[in-house]
């Protein structure tokens, strides 16, 4: 279980650039249930992610998972709770090093890592059987570079990866957003069998509108470092992307109004 | 034969030297310039015991140590304290300098009246070849004491990498070979990447030490000069290795650093043969790392000139 408490994050504080990307977000996700975010460019739903993962540490607010405050927890010492899939498809895997050994790193995720050999024969027989769960025939290639393979299939492989230890919670930042629509698909169904076979507590930032809608059991809507929609249950289980966008199209008017209005004062008053 | 055998000793000895600039500049790259200071060190450190009677294995290892605490040093600078991994090197090996004038308390260290490692070579020597002072082998002719020496070193140098190479297929060493490769990643998966660092540079500079204390003990002398130059001669041997091998592998990169550091050390005792003038010699060494890091880019863009035409 995740509990985020009015956490705050400013970047660039006290200078032109400053960024007020988190203000004040409160977020509470059940054990098992699966959130997606969405929002629009700098709506800070990235931020937040980035947050919980550790990425930085928050000005103000606290980060509770599974009940241990981890607010102070240097982002390594979180990664023992926590697996990341990123947006870039390279970013989850060492390339040079075989598909093994990159599933021979993330099986000790957060665990002390001694002297012990990483692959031997029972240890690679189980990440065969791990890989080959996933149906993509990459079981035949364990001992080439990951650095050889598609991007689809790299990300396949960190999402393996990331939940090769269940994690307390599965970060997911835009994982399919650099895939071709195939490889993307493919991703989503792996992730959607993760989740479900093994009850991941998942938070997923995303662009798409469909994934947003029909997978999970709650989106919420971010703007401004702020959640302005947070849609669960019954009404979660009706939506479809066409409300999305029109919450959307609602956000965006309401933000020109602000804007206009904001001039029209400035205008007469100053 | 005796120049052979002597470049041969050598650059097994330098070995180590490329084995510690491998673990830095590629496996976490970190460019590690305390390297020319971590050498002398571990020659100074090693020379000043031996000088005060400690068995000289102790002494060795005591250099390595030296060398590795060095290299701790330079990554401590970086992680805790946010200097940059070039200026970091710096100071250490700037520092350094004085370090083992204070360690020598001379700039020169003279050890062939004490017993040192090469004495064992001795006794292996008179094992080996009984009495004879010159050994014949085939039409060649050679001091029995510097073949002895030469198994020593191609001893000391395979088992260091054997022992590399183990420790990479290892938990640990395998997620410090993954830092290099993609630190995100390793970070995401829970390792602590400055401490992890740490650790690689303390191995490294400590296999830099090694080298040190060892090529005084060959020589005969420690010298608060003798790591001049060594960082720049480190990267030519792993270059020309990794050129060599042709791989990304890390046993062959280890395999590849250790042939390259006995080719590179007889390429120059053959220029030096041919009339070079040994003043020049950094020079030269600094154009072919030059040559060898450009020449490879150079070779792919006109083989993709070349290829062109038929791909059109």
């Amino acid at each position: 279980m995740l509990e985020v408490a009015g956490i705050r994050k400013t970047f660039f504080a006290g200078t032109p650039n400053e960024v007020r990307a988190l203000q004040g977000v409160d977020l509470k996700i059940e054990p098992g249930s699966w959130v997606n975010v969405i929002g629009t460019n700098g709506s800070g739903k990235s931020t937040l992610l980035n947050a919980v993962a550790g990425a930085f540490y928050v000005d103000e607010g606290r980060i509770r998972l599974d009940g241990i405050d981890i607010t102070r927890w240097p982002e390594h010492r979180r990664a023992k709770l926590i697996g990341r899939v990123f947006q870039d498809p390279f970013s989850g895997t060492a390339p040079t090093m075989t598909i093994a050994e990159n599933l021979a790193l993330a099986s000790r995720r957060g665990q002390a890592r001694g002297l012990s050999l990483a692959l031997n024969g029972s240890r690679k027989g189980e990440l065969r059987d791990r890989v080959a769960a996933m149906g993509l025939g990459l079981e035949n290639r364990l001992d080439n570079p990951i650095g050889t393979l598609s991007g689809g299939q790299r990300q396949s492989l960190t999402l393996l990866m990331s939940a090769l230890i269940r994690p307390s919670l599965l970060l997911l930042d835009e994982h399919t957003a650099a895939l071709d629509p195939k490889s993307a698909d493919q991703v989503i169904r792996l992730t959607q069998q993760f989740i479900e076979r093994d009850r991941l507590t998942t938070l997923m930032v995303t662009h798409s509108m469909p994934q947003a809608a029909f997978l999970g059991d709650r989106v919420i809507m971010m703007d401004r470092g702020q959640v302005v929609h947070d849609i669960s249950g019954a009404e979660k289980k009706r939506l479809r992307p066409e409300d999305l966008l029109s919450k959307f199209e609602e956000l965006r008017r309401a933000n020109q109004l602000d804007e206009s209005a904001a001039e029209m004062l400035r205008t007469q008053y100053v | 034969m005796t120049l052979l055998i002597g470049s041969l000793t050598i650059g097994l000895i330098l070995s180590l030297l490329a084995f510690g600039i491998l673990i830095s500049f590629r496996v976490v790259a970190f460019e590690d310039l305390t390297v020319d200071g971590s050498l002398a060190l571990g020659g100074a450190t090693a020379a000043a015991l031996i000088v005060a009677e400690w068995n000289p294995v102790v002494a060795t290892l005591a250099g390595a140590l030296a060398g590795a605490t060095a290299g701790a040093v330079t990554a401590t600078l970086h992680h805790r304290f946010d200097i940059n991994r070039l200026l970091a090197g710096i100071l250490v090996m700037t520092a350094l300098y004085s370090v083992n004038l204070r360690v020598m308390g001379k700039s020169n260290v003279p050890l062939l009246s004490h017993p040192t490692v090469m004495s064992y070579a001795d006794g292996l020597a008179t094992t080996l070849f009984g009495h004879e002072r010159i050994v014949q082998l085939s039409s060649w002719e050679a001091p029995g004491r510097d073949i002895a020496a030469l198994l020593l070193m191609f001893a000391v140098a395979v088992s260091t990498g054997i022992v590399l190479f183990l420790f990479f297929r290892t938990n640990l060493g395998m997620a410090m070979l993954a830092i290099g490769d993609n630190s995100r990643m390793i970070r995401a998966l829970g390792v602590n990447v400055g401490l992890m660092t740490t650790f690689a540079l303390f191995i490294g500079n400590g296999l830099v030490g090694l080298a040190g204390a060892l090529l005084a003990q060959y020589q005969g002398f420690a010298d608060v000069q003798m790591g001049i130059g060594m960082l720049v001669w480190g990267v030519a041997s792993v270059i020309l290795g990794e050129s060599l091998v042709r791989s990304k592998k890390i046993g062959l990169l280890i395999t590849g650093a250790v042939m390259g550091s006995v080719l590179f050390r007889l390429l120059v005792a053959i220029a030096l043969r041919w009339g070079l003038n040994p003043n020049d010699l950094k020079l030269i060494t600094a154009v072919a790392v030059f040559v060898a890091l450009v020449l490879p880019k150079f070779l792919s863009r006109s083989s993709k000139l070349v290829r062109r035409p038929s791909r059109a």
